[in-house]
């Protein structure tokens, strides 16, 4: 499993680049992969992060964008604009969790 | 497990400055409970890709989108061989799909288990694709026998198309039939 250097500190990823250790991540962390992949980060951005980031801790696996705007309160089409194209992903990678599984 | 570093990181393909023409068209054909998830399904999953995806509502189909109907959908085994209670190898009988108010119960029976997989419901459904940007069209054909208009359908429809512009717009895309 590759390790990247990120913000001075080691960060374990897959093969794609997705973290793999979730508590490896911090806010720092967070801001240099969003440049990335292009997304500059705005406050609401971060609310998605967040959300993301407690839902994954609290329920083992990574919210599904529907979860994300029923639950964390961001609309579909919000989630669109922050993370253009493929939002599900582009906010797990962000926020250091894995991508989600779920279909909806 | 290696522990080369790499620096600075992997960074993941989201695609985005790949000049895709990728595009998906659904036709939604039917009306049962069971059979509109499949296209409704997977165009949200075509969306969430970044993919441009349209569905096209025909004949039964037209009912996911009509206001008056899409909240009661029912679902029948009649004619489904293939049903069986969940997770148990027994066949249901097909006479006793037949018997009154069944439907109602089988249709309430398949709702609990969408809802219990956190799936929402069709009309929940229909709104989360047109916001991640989906193109909803209905059916002239279907429209013209039912006596609907455009008024009768869901926001996110934007038009009552023929068939001939359905082929003009799914040009170069792939085009599923449910």
């Amino acid at each position: 499993m590759p390790v990247a250097t990120i913000a001075g500190a080691d960060v374990a990823i897959d093969a794609e680049g997705f973290m793999t250790d979730s508590e490896q991540w911090t806010e720092e962390v967070g801001v240099f992969l969003a440049e990335q992949i292009g997304v500059e980060l705005s406050e609401r951005h971060w609310e998605v992060i967040r959300f993301v980031r407690e839902d994954y801790k609290a329920q083992g696996e990574t919210p599904t964008l529907r979860r994300v705007s029923t639950i964390g309160g961001v609309p579909t089409k919000e989630l669109f604009q922050l993370f253009p194209k493929k939002p599900a992903k582009k906010m797990s990678y962000v926020a250091g969790v894995p991508k989600p599984k779920g279909c909806v | 497990m290696t522990t080369a570093k790499e620096a600075p990181a992997v960074i993941p393909d989201f695609g985005d400055d790949d000049a895709t023409d990728r595009k998906i068209c659904f036709i939604a054909s039917k009306g049962t409970l069971d059979m509109v998830y499949p296209s409704l399904i997977m165009a949200n999953a075509a969306l969430g890709e970044g993919v441009e995806t349209h569905i096209f509502f025909t004949f039964w189909g037209m009912d996911i989108i009509t206001k008056e109907l899409q909240e009661d959908l029912q679902f029948t085994w009649m004619g489904n061989t293939a049903m069986h209670p969940p997770g148990k190898k027994m066949h249901m009988p097909q006479g006793m799909a037949g018997l009154p108010g069944m439907t109602k119960m089988a249709t309430k029976m398949m709702k609990k288990q969408i809802a219990d997989l956190d799936v929402p419901v069709v009309p929940e459904m229909v709104q989360m694709i047109a916001d991640a940007g989906g193109q909803l069209w209905a059916c002239k054909m279907s429209a013209d026998m039912m006596g609907l208009e455009l008024d009768d359908f869901v926001d996110g429809v934007q038009d009552i198309i023929s068939a001939t512009d359905f082929i003009e717009l799914s040009e170069g895309a792939q085009v599923i039939f449910t």
